[in-house]
């Protein structure tokens, strides 16, 4: 974390860079990538390298580094899906092979595991690194678990939700034993492995019935978004295709805790308290045949009991004519002095940020392209 | 063998690629010259196939003013003189 908050703006149209400082919040004129669809950027806490998911649309997907906080970049090789990998599509039953179609979501290992990046992709693939990126490895134990196929031609268990693949967008490595991780796919669920990728157990029970009719309970879920409780890791949280859920046993049992009639119940993202294990933040969007603002309200809403009740937080939001969606990766929360700050983006380029949890919001811009992931530097 | 031209934008991305007079690389069918302009350009065949090597959706590579025959394999045999034209497909906003 820099000295004083810095954001990451993963846009349809670069990479952009907002800086908070005596006058407020700023962008950086340069655009990083610009033009590109940048899907996802975060930073490496332990050595502060920025990566960067880029989409070009023509040229496919790639990955690129900096080792200088963006003054300049290093194209990695993206990684590869071995040959003769497939995915099977349960609709139509065709195979096809797996390759790579984008990089969602960027995370790094424990400060015991130097070098360790990860890659969550689409068709699925989870992507290992030791050596900070420069050549990757997909994860077999995860990509072999029988439930992505299917078990005896059985349906597969994985699939797409959204876009045409099953897509890993959540990763989250366990804040005291970095063997031990948490992955989401959509769709296919959460698995849960504690032998640093050798082996995966899906971690849905007390999720409502899958999507498709004839799944197996245990997979076929869609998590839109899992989180964790780093100073009480037991506790999880998942914003899910059918609703907010909470678990205080490490992922073996979900209760859901979303709002009867909503607004918090449908959504994208979930942000976390790093401190309290009752507390959690989410931008609710009305129906998923919808996705767009509640009410044309732009929301946040927050729980601070574990979420028996929610309290919506709208001051300094749109509460009118909004269409804003925020995707899963675009709200993030960082604690700076003793603050908690909080800030998300929107499908329509609005951008606000909070520095009392929620309490209050100002806008950042509204004149950005859409925005695919916020993350504090 | 082939004379290869390529669209302006991946000069972007490689900037020391020829675009005004083209690259000739050495190979008799269009996966091996793909591999050797990835060999003088590292990274370069990652922007026009996939994993499994097929031509990406959004990229066409002509020969002889001819789409390819198997853009999924890249067999097409080539002639000494034969002529490729590296496209991006005008899409997208």
């Amino acid at each position: 974390m820099s000295a004083a908050p810095v954001l990451l703006l993963s846009t349809r149209k670069g990479l952009i860079v907002a800086r908070s400082g005596d006058d407020g919040w700023s962008l950086d004129d340069t655009v990083h990538f610009a033009g590109i669809a940048v899907e996802y950027a975060s930073v490496d806490p332990r050595t502060g390298h920025w990566f960067a998911a880029l989409e070009h649309g023509h040229w496919g997907p790639k990955l690129h580094r900096s080792t200088d906080s963006g003054t300049t970049w290093t194209e990695l090789a993206a990684p590869k899906y071995p040959e003769g990998e497939q995915f099977r599509d349960p609709w139509t039953g065709k195979t096809d092979a797996a390759v790579l179609t984008n990089v969602w979501t960027v995370a790094y290992g424990g400060a015991d595991q130097p070098g360790r990046v990860y890659l969550g992709t689409n068709p699925g693939g989870l992507f290992r690194s030791d050596d900070n990126g420069d050549s990757w490895s997909l994860v077999r134990g995860l990509w072999d678990h029988p439930s992505r196929l299917g078990v005896d031609g059985g349906r597969p268990g994985w699939f797409g939700g959204g876009r045409d693949t099953p897509g890993l967008h959540s990763i989250v490595v366990h804040p005291t034993d970095s063997r031990r991780m948490f992955v989401g796919v959509s769709c296919g669920g959460v698995f849960e492995t504690t032998d640093d990728g050798e082996t995966w157990a899906p971690r849905n029970k007390g999720l409502p019935p899958p999507v498709l009719p004839d799944q197996d309970d245990d997979t076929g879920h869609d998590p839109h978004f899992v989180a964790l409780c780093r100073s009480h890791p037991d506790v999880m949280w998942q914003q899910n295709h059918v609703g907010v859920f909470r678990s205080t046993n490490a992922g073996l049992t979900w209760s859901d805790i979303s709002q009867p009639d909503g607004p918090a119940r449908f959504g994208f993202p979930i942000a976390v308290d790093p401190d309290d294990p009752r507390r959690a933040w989410v931008v609710p969007a009305r129906s998923d045949g919808q996705r767009n603002a509640v009410g044309g309200c732009l929301q946040v809403c927050e729980t601070q009991d574990g979420g028996e009740t929610w309290q919506r937080r709208v001051r300094g939001l749109p509460e009118r004519g909004a269409f804003d969606l925020v995707y899963r990766h675009a709200l993030d929360l960082a604690v700076h002095g003793g603050a908690r700050w909080l800030s998300f983006g929107s499908t329509t380029g609005n951008v606000f940020v909070s520095q009392n949890g929620g309490a209050e919001w100002t806008c950042l811009s509204h004149h950005l392209p859409p925005v695919y992931a916020v993350r504090f530097a | 063998m082939a004379r290869i031209q390529f669209t302006r934008h991946l000069k972007r991305f490689f900037p020391d690629l020829d675009v005004e007079a083209g690259e000739v690389v050495e190979g008799d069918t269009v996966a091996l010259v793909v591999a050797g302009l990835d060999a003088r350009f590292p990274g370069l065949a990652a922007y026009l196939v996939d994993d499994a090597g097929r031509l990406r959706r959004h990229v066409n590579i002509f020969r002889n003013g001819s789409m390819l025959a198997d853009p999924h394999g890249l067999t097409d045999a080539l002639q000494p003189d034969d002529e490729l034209y590296i496209v991006q497909s005008l899409s997208g906003g």
